[in-house]
């Protein structure tokens, strides 16, 4: 077998990918959950109010995380949550939804499943049709991280 | 892939509380740290007769296989329609009614 240039630098090229790669990323270091919650916020200042948010404590499978989120609300025409958002602290990035609330749900509350990458804390931004906004958060620590894909 | 399953019940009083739960298959795969190109939900949109009574914008976070789990009051006639909305537009639907008396 001959020595080729092209071999070479192809080979090379796919050792640089793989150093590259191989450097951890810091999820903090590229997560701008504070940005994304100020851009939620947009200038409105957080009031106090209760958020019932249930996550588990600790998460076999960070891929398949159940989060119900709850509030005390009459949920009529001039009383109710419009808006929860979920924030993720530490993956790779803040978003994880966005729950839209009507006056026809019978309760302020809904289920999902969401992916936790590592160890954080998970954030809840609730919108009442009031114009005030509700925070809460919750830590959560995860065996397998679920961000594989 | 894609096929919607949902559970509310067969009939329902006007104005009674009803659980609706949705489940979709969908890899929701973000691209972030696989090789496979990017294949996710946009939104998902549950409406009663015509009107939307609970909606969801999916982020990277959410999880494969998006369930939801939520609580409406009843009107008549009680048709339901769910619709999940891919980023590239596709639409998968499902149709459901409640007998609401």
């Amino acid at each position: 077998m001959t020595f080729e240039r092209r071999t070479f630098i192809k080979g090379a090229a796919s050792v640089a990918l793989v150093l590259v790669s191989g450097v951890p990323l810091r999820a903090d270091n590229h997560n701008d959950w504070q940005g994304w919650r100020e851009q939620l916020l947009a200038g409105r200042e957080v009031s106090d109010g209760t958020i019932t948010l249930d996550l588990p404590a600790v998460a076999e499978n960070g891929a398949q995380v159940p989060l119900t989120v709850k509030l005390d609300s009459p949920m009529t025409a001039e009383d109710h949550v419009t808006a929860i958002h979920i924030i993720a602290t530490r993956n790779p990035a803040p978003q994880i939804g966005t729950f839209h609330l009507t006056p026809q749900m019978s309760r302020a509350e809904a289920m999902t499943r969401i992916r936790v990458a590592e160890e954080q804390e998970i954030l809840v931004l609730a919108e009442l049709s009031d114009g005030r906004v509700f925070e809460q958060t919750a830590s959560i620590i995860v065996s397998v991280g679920g961000c594989a894909t | 892939m894609a096929t919607p399953r949902i559970r509310l019940p067969r009939s329902a009083s006007e104005g009674e509380e009803i659980e609706i739960r949705t489940l979709i298959d969908h890899p929701m795969i973000t691209a972030v740290s696989s090789a496979d190109p990017r294949d996710m939900l946009a939104s998902f949109t549950a409406t009663m007769n015509g009107e939307t009574v609970f909606s969801y914008d999916f982020g990277n976070g959410s999880a494969a296989n998006p369930t939801f789990t939520f609580y409406v009051r009843a009107a008549a006639p009680g048709d339901f329609s769910f619709v999940w909305t891919h980023e590239d537009g596709t639409e998968y639907r499902a149709d459901e009614s409640v007998s609401v008396s």
